[in-house]
């Protein structure tokens, strides 16, 4: 792969060339959190690297969007023009999430809406330190080598930029004088020297190879019921996770003439009704059972389709449960053969 | 990209009562190339798209082998359904598919069928059961044995009722309670009709299944006694289904999707993934 280097106090003129070429999206902060959202504004821009709120999944699939209008004759597809979007700072394991719904949402049938979506997206991926909720490097997701057009990685005082695909070189030339190809011994050393301060810094391991096996062992413990019993069904959990990809499709009448609007939106197997069937009948009416699903979707499916996890390490669902129910305190369980009571609903600061 | 989710505009070309909350569609593409050249096989199902109330899957009810109408039937449990039986002929309707794994019939080729139904199980499994009939020298015996609850429940009463005195088809019809006193058939569940079957080769033998929960339980520890192996058992599962192309994972069971690798699974398959039943 072709690598450059970019000043640090060039960046700024960089990104500013690259929001001419189409839309510059990336984190920003909101309130307490920070978001990805369109930048207007260099300024507003977080160019470290951070954990935003909902994660990039947001920009490829969103919460809620139309996918048909139906005249009263036909299904027009909703061919909304995307615009060319370039998005900042998006880190190593949300690349990862990313390369699995490639194949989620491309096997056998090719969701259009996904795909367009994705071909109008230039990804500019940012290497990151772990923050204190991060470990992924246990799911092996904290090295990319392709699902980016671009990626830096931060060297104190350039950027060593990976150019990996030729929409990320047309982003280089369109301002070739910023980038410096000389990368020197010095350089490399440098490199390697960051790799490891990043391999060393996290405070979560955890050793994901008996877990498929142990999730099938489990399968009837009471440590389901005791999660179960704390568990609110409030899907907070699918919502952040970026490799949560259900969905739901409802269709909405337009009052003034009777169109409809078929719509996609977020949904959570958490959720009671989720697998609901005719006549009231529900597959999956305990909580316990819900929360197994969503389990064996992290940790046990995809091994199995995929030879990986689904689980990226973001950390989200640490931070986010307002129980404590998260990989972490699962896995815990699924090791020790009991819910750590003392782990639960001590709602930690961020 | 052409979009896997448009429905396709089809018209509805009959549409008549099989018994209190269960009618019976005839259904066409509107573009008369496509209704020519549409091709599925039996156990694959179609979505029903009604604007303003959704979309949902229903089981294929008629034979590839008579192409140009696809025919389905479909009870009546909520709005969709509502929907549904509330157009009448020559009524325009949207549909995407076919989908799901279907029989192998390939496979089946020159064995023995069972084709075990219980009330609505009646929907995916006439189109095998007429698709056998019409290609008959691909296969071997063919057993047809039907559960409803009373005689006025039976559906296709008149069709099965002409099976019974062809000699290629050997056909169980059964009620749980004849209400009438004029039942010309059987009486009981349907596990009871084993008793009247003979000289099975199991290991030559497919068993295909489909009816409410409570008749899997009884069927299949028939068949097992039979000593039909595992895998030659086949079942078709009902999940919630929103999308029918795998995407929006309403109908994931462990690694697998129910509309994309199912909704037929082997009797193996159903032990071994501890969520099927
Ligand atoms: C593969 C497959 C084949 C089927 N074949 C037939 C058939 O041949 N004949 C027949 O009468 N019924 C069939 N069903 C069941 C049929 O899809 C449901 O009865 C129908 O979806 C009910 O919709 P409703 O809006 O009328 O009911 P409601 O109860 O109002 O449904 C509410 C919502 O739940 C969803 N839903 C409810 N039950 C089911 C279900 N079982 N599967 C998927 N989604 C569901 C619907 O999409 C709807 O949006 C089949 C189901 C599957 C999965
Ligand atoms: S596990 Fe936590 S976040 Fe997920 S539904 Fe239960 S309470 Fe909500
Ligand atoms: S399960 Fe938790 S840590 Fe894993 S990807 Fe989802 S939100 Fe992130
Ligand atoms: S119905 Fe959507 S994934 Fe199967």
């Amino acid at each position: 792969m072709r690598t450059l280097k970019l000043k640090k106090e060039k960046l700024d003129t960089f990104l500013f060339k690259v929001s001419k070429h189409g839309e510059l999206w990336g984190p920003r902060k909101k309130g307490e959190v920070y978001i990805y959202d369109k930048i207007d504004d260099i300024k507003d821009l977080i160019k470290e690297p951070v954990t935003t709120f909902l994660p990039i999944k947001k920009l490829f699939l969103p919460p809620r969007f139309q996918m048909f209008h139906y005249n009263g004759k036909t299904y027009e597809e909703n061919t909304e023009i995307f615009q060319q979007r370039i998005v900042y700072g998006v880190p190593s394991c949300e690349i990862h999430s990313l390369l699995i719904f490639d194949r989620v949402f491309g096997h056998t049938y090719k969701d259009p809406y996904y795909f367009k979506r994705r071909e109008q997206t230039t990804i500019i991926a940012l290497s990151c330190l772990p923050r204190e909720s991060c470990f992924c490097k246990s799911t092996n997701t904290h090295v990319i080598e392709e699902g980016f057009d671009l990626a830096m990685t931060d060297l104190n005082d350039f950027y060593l930029v990976w150019v990996g695909t030729s929409k990320g070189d047309d982003l280089i030339r369109l301002s070739p004088d910023l980038f410096d190809r000389n990368v020197t011994q010095e350089d490399i050393r440098e490199f390697i020297e960051w790799r490891e301060r990043r391999n060393n810094e996290f405070n979560q391991t955890i050793d994901f190879v008996a877990i498929p096996d142990l999730m099938d062992l489990n399968y009837n413990s009471p440590i389901w019921e005791e999660f179960a019993e704390k568990c609110l069904s409030c899907g907070a959990c699918s919502m952040v996770c970026p490799t949560c990809n259900c969905f739901d499709v409802i269709d909405e009448i337009e009052l003034s003439d009777g169109s409809v609007k078929r719509e996609r939106y977020w949904d959570s197997c958490m959720f009671k009704e989720y697998s609901m069937v005719a006549g009231g009948h529900n597959f999956r009416e305990a909580k316990a059972e819900r929360l197994k699903l969503w389990y064996t979707h992290k940790l046990h499916s995809f091994t199995g389709a995929y030879g990986k996890p689904s689980c990226i390490g973001c950390g989200r669902c640490i931070i986010t449960c307002p129980v404590d129910i998260n990989i972490l305190s699962v896995v815990k369980a699924l090791l020790t053969g009991k819910v750590d009571k003392n782990s639960l609903l001590t709602r930690k600061s961020k | 990209m052409s979009n896997p989710f448009s429905p396709e505009p089809a018209r509805i070309v009959r549409k008549y009562k099989l018994t209190k909350d269960v009618k019976f569609f005839q259904i066409r593409f509107i573009d008369k190339e496509r209704a020519l050249s549409f091709e599925y096989r039996p156990g694959q199902f179609m979505m029903f798209s009604i604007p303003g109330t959704g979309e949902a899957p229903f089981s294929i009810s008629s034979t590839p082998s008579r192409p140009g109408l696809l025919e389905f039937c479909i009870r009546k449990t909520g709005r969709l359904t509502e929907a549904l039986f509330r157009l009448k002929e020559n009524d325009e309707i949207g549909i995407r598919g076919p989908y799901g794994n279907g029989f192998p019939i390939i496979k089946m080729n020159g064995y023995h069928l069972f084709i075990i139904m219980g009330g609505l199980g009646a929907a995916p499994l006439r189109s095998l059961l007429l698709y056998t009939l019409d290609n008959r020298e691909l296969f071997g015996r063919l057993h047809l044995l039907y559960g409803a609850k009373r005689p006025k429940d039976m559906l296709f009463k008149t069709e099965f009722f002409e099976f019974i005195e062809r000699e290629d088809i050997e056909c169980l019809l059964t009620v749980d309670k004849d209400d009438t006193g004029k039942w010309p058939c059987y009486k009981g569940f349907v596990n009871s009709l084993f008793q009247r079957i003979e000289d099975i080769k199991p290991d030559n033998t497919y068993a295909c299944v489909c009816g409410p929960p409570v008749m899997y339980e009884s069927v299949l520890n028939e068949l097992v006694k039979l000593n039909i192996p595992k895998h030659q058992i086949l079942m078709t599962l009902e999940r919630r289904m929103k999308c029918g192309i795998g995407k929006c994972g309403h109908c994931a069971i462990e690694d697998i999707y129910t509309c994309i690798d199912g909704p037929i699974f082997t009797y193996w398959d159903v032990l071994h993934m501890k969520e099927l039943i």
